[in-house]
């Protein structure tokens, strides 16, 4: 077993080397521009290009001409919602997020409330699924887009996409899903979770960073876009830019993977990952597990160890990557917001730890994070004044803190 | 994030570690910050009445690795000194000494607040505390 051991795969994921293969040629021999229409080299580079669009298109259900190439996910979250936003600001300026969505989403939404539209976003249940009810009422005349990703990037939550996307179709409301976490991961299908416009990452895959797509439904509705990017007209206007060949050869590739080997993995996945909760949950008390375990990415796993600060957590754990919602860890200084709109309480949110199962962690790897995590936050709670005066009997929300 | 070493140092062989009587009427104790706000230090000082030098420091931390350095470093730094030269260990001299980046000054702070509020506790204390040896801290 090598150290220090990755476990941080919702950030990114490891390049799969089936997929740098199949990217390989197009940095090389194949350097062709793939809107060069008049030699071998470019008509070599399209080919490539169309072939990973079927390929992305059939992993999630879609037609491959509604796949738009783009640089990641965040600028295929910020083309859906901003060219939604111009292209239909005659029909209405309302859209409909979810507090828990990721920052290309909310920053996006708060950059557009700058430009007058009216943005509502709604708070999650406590196990992190949106309430299909408060959806449905906050649809106006003038919502032209509801927002809601597909799986959460911290806690896995899985939202009940389908549900959502007929309650759009229904109010003839556009539906954007950022499904950067739950592509390859769980089956995601355009058409039966009625999906309008959908955010695909390639790094989250096994495929190279740099490199995203956008689901744009063609048929029932037509969807169309404003472009954000001004050019040569690319990617049937919507995105101007010369191609990121190898990329796509890259995403493409990482899509056909996923669709042969995503119902195995997840299943091995998934048995690692309780795994990991069995051990650390059975050896440790007060660990609470952060969303709903049942509407889950099976490769996530979000717990919070009660009176153990997450950054210090990380410190001694320091040959396991995982990431930490803890204030310490993060840039603001501010603790995790998707836990926080749990309702569970801040302190939890600084002792909680994401662990990423990825493809090519083992069970000796689960085995050796678990038994570590197990010893550290034993001693970090030695050192805890708050485990010692919970074992005292004191409760600690009754306590006067002097907040800084 | 880089730790120096003497933060890593501090974190991976805390000093002091544990708790007094809070009871006793020589121990002080202080207790700053809030779960919610991610760290919350306990910090006790056990004075000597006929010395008037701390003999005793031990702490608690939930916090960072730089909280729970800054704690360490802290009660090492109590032990041997009289209340009064304690009250006047300050924030700035835990950052020099364990080169804290700008993001961490907060937990030296919080030590600092820390130090005072256990002597405050002590002093507090000196009101129905038993005269010992005819010298008052």
């Amino acid at each position: 077993m090598k150290l220090p051991i990755y476990l941080d795969n919702h950030a990114t994921t490891p390049l799969d080397p089936r997929v740098l293969e199949a990217m390989m040629p197009y940095f090389q021999d194949q350097f062709g521009n793939a809107a060069s229409r008049n030699h071998a080299f470019g008509w070599v580079a399209e080919e490539a290009v169309e072939t990973g669009r079927k390929q992305i298109a059939s992993l999630i259900g879609a037609n491959a001409k509604e796949i738009i190439f783009t640089s990641g996910a965040t600028e295929s979250t910020n083309l859906a919602i901003k060219g939604v936003a111009d292209m239909y600001a005659e029909r209405g300026n309302h859209i409909i997020t979810a507090a828990t969505e990721h920052k290309a989403t909310l920053d996006t939404c708060k950059h557009l409330e700058k430009r007058g539209c009216r943005v509502t976003f709604l708070p999650v249940m406590q196990d992190g699924l949106v309430d299909l009810a408060m959806l449905r009422e906050a649809i106006t005349e003038k919502t032209i887009l509801v927002s809601i990703m597909y799986a959460n990037n911290e806690i896995g939550v899985i939202q009940p996409v389908a549900e959502i996307g007929k309650i759009c179709k229904e109010r003839g409301v556009l539906f954007h899903c950022d499904a950067v976490q739950a592509v390859g991961k769980v089956p995601v299908n355009v058409i039966t979770d009625n999906i309008d416009l959908m955010s695909i990452s390639g790094h989250k895959i096994y495929g190279p960073k740099g490199v995203g797509a956008l689901y744009v439904r063609r048929r029932n509705p037509r969807v169309q876009l404003t472009a954000q990017i001004d050019g040569g007209g690319h990617e049937r206007g919507m995105r101007s830019g010369t191609l990121n060949v190898p990329g796509i050869a890259g995403l493409g590739k990482a899509c056909e993977l996923a669709r042969k080997e995503m119902a195995a993995e997840s299943v091995r996945l998934a048995a690692l990952r309780d795994r990991l909760k069995d051990k650390l949950m059975s050896a440790l008390d007060e660990t609470y597990i952060n969303g709903s375990l049942e509407h889950r990415l099976p490769n996530n796993l979000n717990i919070s160890f009660a009176y153990v600060e997450g950054e210090s957590l990380l410190m001694g754990i320091n040959d396991v990557a995982v990431s930490s919602g803890s204030a310490c860890t993060s840039a603001t200084l501010e603790p995790s917001y998707v836990l926080k709109a749990l309702g569970a309480g801040d302190d939890l949110a600084h002792s909680s730890i994401r662990f990423g199962i990825g493809r090519f962690n083992t069970e000796e790897e689960i085995d050796y994070t678990a038994d570590k995590v197990i010893s550290v936050v034993k001693k970090l709670r030695e050192l805890s004044p708050l485990y010692e005066m919970v074992k005292e009997g004191i409760d600690l929300t009754k306590v006067q803190w002097t907040g800084h | 994030m880089a730790y120096s070493d003497k933060v890593l140092d501090h974190y991976n062989n805390p000093r002091n570690v544990g708790s007094l009587d809070k009871s006793d009427q020589n121990v002080g104790t202080g207790i700053v910050g809030a779960p919610e706000c991610g760290d919350v230090m306990k910090l006790q000082i056990k004075v000597n009445d006929a010395t008037g030098i701390i003999d005793e420091a031990k702490f608690k931390t939930f916090g960072c690795g730089s909280a729970i350095a800054s704690s360490s470093l802290a009660t090492e730094w109590l032990k041997g000194k009289t209340v009064d030269e304690a009250m006047a260990i300050k924030n700035t001299d835990i950052v020099n000494e364990l080169s804290l980046p700008p993001v961490k000054i907060h937990c030296s702070v919080l030590a600092e607040d820390a130090i005072k509020a256990a002597i405050n506790d002590y002093k507090a204390k000196g009101a129905t505390r038993k005269p010992a040896a005819g010298v008052e801290a």
